[in-house]
């Protein structure tokens, strides 16, 4: 009996300390390909340069625009998805029945189980057209719409964990609330959105998380110009879409491909600190 | 029900078993179509043999060749210099077949009234001189460039060709695949394109350039200016399995193929 559990216990924790191997696989191998990249360009022009052209010669490598595509993408993207996702939260956790909550939750969950690419697909031979003749623009590949569709998929992330949040704050201080005189409205915004808000709040960066390194969708339905948007209807170039679109063709260890794993660098550091973020938000809820 | 189960079963061979078939191919979405038919043919007359063909554009279709991830590298432009260096210093001998003859039509939307531009008007219009149909003489109505990521043969050879090297307008929408191109001009109203001979169709115009119609009869006597070559790349000369099929692409029934799919027969 002693040696299963003793086993038992050393193959579990080797099995939890794959996923640390994995990341610093990960980490280890995107610094390496990447770093080198900075013998021959300077960080600053890499990071600030506003021309990204990676096969001509000589190449221009400024991701600028990459990065402002993926950001104005995601921005969008919270946009629609913050209101609908708390919206729905606040909904389900505290206005509908119990069987309207029952009936509801398994779409949302469906909505979460989609594949992007099929995303893509609705945001191509969809969206992109109605965007186009709704708005009277030259294309409907472009960063509203991608901004739509990523909000859309977000949403589902932004509810449920929303949702988790609302419903822990305790009974009594709704009552509480109540019993001074407040309305439900009152209460559901002066108390228990406030009282869950670190819950809230990191939903929402989950949601910026999952938004900034979607690939498929952006790859599908941004447009794909490696420029800065002059409006909300530019098409633009997301990071995801430029590594996953160039990745294939660029030869290994050549400068377009350390320049690719230079953005590599760029979304995981970003990605790295939305997740500190977010623990830091959900300590704080358990500090409280 | 025997075509669902093999349609079933060459889905799973391609999801699944990317690298499990005897020949795997990738590359060129232009020599796509080509390549697909010419394997699907060429395995129903020999079972035991199973092809596999990626698009993803020439670019990667040259990297893999000269990483050594597939047997033939598909692509719609020649090897660069740069590539056979890497190539030889991996230890890889890129040997090069020409396998058809292509054209690059200049295709916009059918409602366009526009249906001749000079190389020079090409040339405008995708460096972003020329931004709306009027100042060529069509509707008022912006012009939207489509062009293809940079790992696309058909855009190095239009970049060659027509652009002479120029740069394309940096909010020109960069697609993935000649498909691509070719369904986003039939949708958009303004749109202009560049797509291999293989995707041309009625949901697209093809335009006269320099007064000359694309097709197979002006790209071969030459007056069709934005005329390329497709080519495999092999390691080596091809062998055993692989030569066998590139000979049946280069056989008149391949060369068949080639015409059934829209681009121009060897001579």
């Amino acid at each position: 009996m002693k040696t299963k559990e003793f086993l038992f216990k050393y193959i579990t924790l080797a099995a939890a300390s794959l996923s640390i191997l994995f990341l610093m696989g990960i980490i280890l191998s995107i610094f390496k390909e990447g770093l080198p990249l900075f013998n021959d360009i300077n960080f600053s022009d890499f990071i600030f340069g506003r021309k990204w052209h990676p096969t001509d010669e000589p190449a221009d490598l400024g991701i600028f625009p990459l990065i402002s595509g993926s950001i104005f993408v995601t921005l969008g993207a919270l946009l629609v998805g913050v209101p609908l996702g708390v919206g729905s939260a606040i909904y389900l956790s505290e206005i509908a029945s119990t069987n309207v909550r029952e009936a509801l939750k398994p779409f949302i969950e469906i909505l979460a189980g989609i594949p992007s690419v099929i995303y893509g697909l609705f945001g191509m031979a969809v969206l992109a057209p109605l965007v186009r003749k709704l708005f009277n623009v030259p294309t409907g590949l472009n960063l509203f719409s991608a901004s739509i569709i990523l909000g859309i998929m977000i949403i589902p992330i932004i509810s449920s964990l929303s949702e988790d949040a609302l419903s822990a704050v305790s009974k009594e201080l709704r009552e509480a609330s109540l019993a001074l005189g407040a309305n439900r409205i009152e209460t559901i915004f002066k108390v228990v959105l406030p009282a869950a808000s670190s819950g809230v709040i990191s939903s929402i960066i989950l949601g910026f998380g999952r938004a900034i390194g979607e690939t498929m969708v952006v790859l599908m339905v941004s447009g794909g110009a490696a420029m800065l948007p002059k409006s909300i209807f530019s098409p633009v170039r997301p990071m995801t879409s430029a590594i996953a679109s160039e990745m294939g063709e660029a030869v290994n260890g050549s400068q377009h491909f350390q320049a690719l794993y230079g953005i590599a660098i760029v979304l995981f550091l970003i990605t790295f600190l939305s997740s500190l973020l977010m623990q830091w938000f959900a300590g704080r809820e358990n500090r409280e | 029900m025997k075509k669902i189960l093999s349609m079933l079963l060459s889905l799973t061979l391609l999801a699944g078993f990317i690298f499990a078939g005897d020949i795997t191919m990738s590359g060129s979405t232009t020599v796509f179509p080509i390549a697909q038919l010419a394997a699907e043919r060429y395995m129903d007359k020999h079972p035991d043999v199973n092809i596999s063909v990626r698009g993803g554009g020439s670019g990667v279709g040259i990297s893999d060749i000269i990483l050594g991830r597939v047997n033939i590298g598909n692509a719609s432009r020649q090897i660069k210099n740069k590539e056979t260096k890497q190539a030889k210093e991996n230890g890889i001998n890129v040997v090069e077949t020409v396998v058809a003859n292509d054209g690059i039509a200049i295709v916009v939307n059918p409602s366009n009234g526009i249906n001749k531009l000079t190389l020079e008007q090409v040339k405008k219009i995708f460096a972003g001189e020329v931004s709306n149909w009027k100042q060529l003489g069509g509707a008022s109505m912006p012009i939207v460039v489509i062009s293809r990521d940079v790992s696309s043969g058909t855009f190095e050879v239009f970049k060659e060709l027509v652009l002479k090297g120029g740069k394309v307008r940096e909010d020109a929408l960069l697609l993935a695949s000649n498909n691509a191109v070719a369904s986003n001009v039939a949708e958009t109203p303004g749109a202009i394109g560049y797509v291999g001979f293989g995707f041309l169709s009625d949901k697209v115009k093809a335009l006269e350039i320099e007064g000359v119609v694309p097709n197979e009869k002006t790209v071969n006597d030459g007056t069709y200016k934005i005329s390329r070559k497709l080519y495999m790349y092999t390691n080596g000369a091809p062998k055993g399995e692989i030569k066998a099929f590139i000979d049946y692409i280069l056989s008149s029934e391949g060369q068949e193929i080639v015409k059934e799919t829209g681009y121009i027969p060897l001579k």
